[in-house]
């Protein structure tokens, strides 16, 4: 029990912050009227997912120093979980971007380069598959990675800030401080961004231990 | 007097200001009723069924894990 806290305050987070989010008071702003909630749970995915392919860089660069097939096993499970949360991140803010801006996909910088840079993650997934021998594969699939995430990084802070956005924070729209008239929103939005990465990080150290006991078993 | 003059004109406007904000539209009715409790427990019911799920799955697989290390 003692070593699963960081479960249990995930679990914690993550309920406190669904609960505070439908409940808690929030701004009163046009367009957005009560959807501003769904800060609560559209960024968060993000936040998980940076953190999941922050992880998997780490093992790859450290699979390359070590030659460890522990270290690539971690590098390519936690790409497949931060894959998940974009794939949710990515349809939460289609059906965000319905109701604000009217379209589920209106063609966004950062709505382009975001589905840009999980393509970039799927080619990881498919290359990792089309070869065989163990070592090759490691070894490739890490280089690989060591040159996606700068991309993705480029992709989804930088370039958007250079153009028009509809995005807060981008193209000279004001950032995520309009939202913050009151601060009464970072109670609940900074919890539920620290809980869904510690539920991001289990998920991801269950399919590590599975893989690696599927590896052992071979 | 026109310090108070002043205080008095910035209150004013602020509150004309709270008025403007409550004409925008947000879900006050479901609030006020006391609707939205309902679906905030079947959200709060289904994310704790789901954590409930990966805590038990997280045990079976220590479970297995142990057994595969006694084998070793």
């Amino acid at each position: 029990m003692k070593k699963n806290w960081w479960k249990i305050l995930g679990a914690i987070l993550v309920l406190y912050s669904t609960i505070a989010g439908l409940l808690l008071g929030v701004p009163r702003l046009p367009i957005l009227h009560e959807s501003i909630r769904n800060l609560y749970f559209h960024v968060p995915m993000w936040f998980a997912m940076i953190v999941m392919f922050s992880i998997s860089i780490f093992y790859s660069v450290k699979s390359l120093s070590t030659q460890s097939q522990d270290d690539d096993l971690r590098a390519v499970e936690s790409v497949n979980v931060g894959v998940l949360f974009g794939i949710l991140g990515l349809l939460t803010g289609m059906i965000w971007a319905k109701f604000a801006w009217g379209e589920f996909w209106s063609f966004d910088p950062k709505q382009n380069f975001s589905a840009i840079s999980m393509l970039l993650y799927f080619a990881y997934l498919v290359l990792r598959n089309a070869i065989d021998e163990e070592q090759k594969r490691a070894k490739i699939s890490a280089i690989y990675n060591i040159f996606a995430f700068p991309m993705m990084i480029v992709l989804i802070f930088v370039l958007p800030r250079l153009k028009d956005s509809l995005h807060p924070g981008n193209g000279g729209n004001p950032g995520f401080n309009m939202y913050d008239l009151d601060s009464r929103m970072r109670m609940v939005f900074y919890p539920a961004c620290l809980g869904w990465i510690l539920i991001g990080y289990w998920v991801y150290t269950i399919r590590y231990r599975i893989s690696a006991l599927v590896y052992k078993q071979q | 007097m026109k310090k108070l003059s002043f205080t008095l004109m910035m209150l004013f406007t602020t509150i004309s200001l709270f008025a403007q904000n409550n004409d925008i539209e947000m879900a006050d009715t479901l609030r006020s009723n006391g609707k939205i409790y309902i679906v905030v427990i079947s959200i709060v019911i289904i994310l704790v069924g789901l954590l409930i799920y990966l805590f038990t799955l997280d045990k079976r697989l220590k479970m297995l894990e142990k057994k595969s290390a006694d084998k070793n």
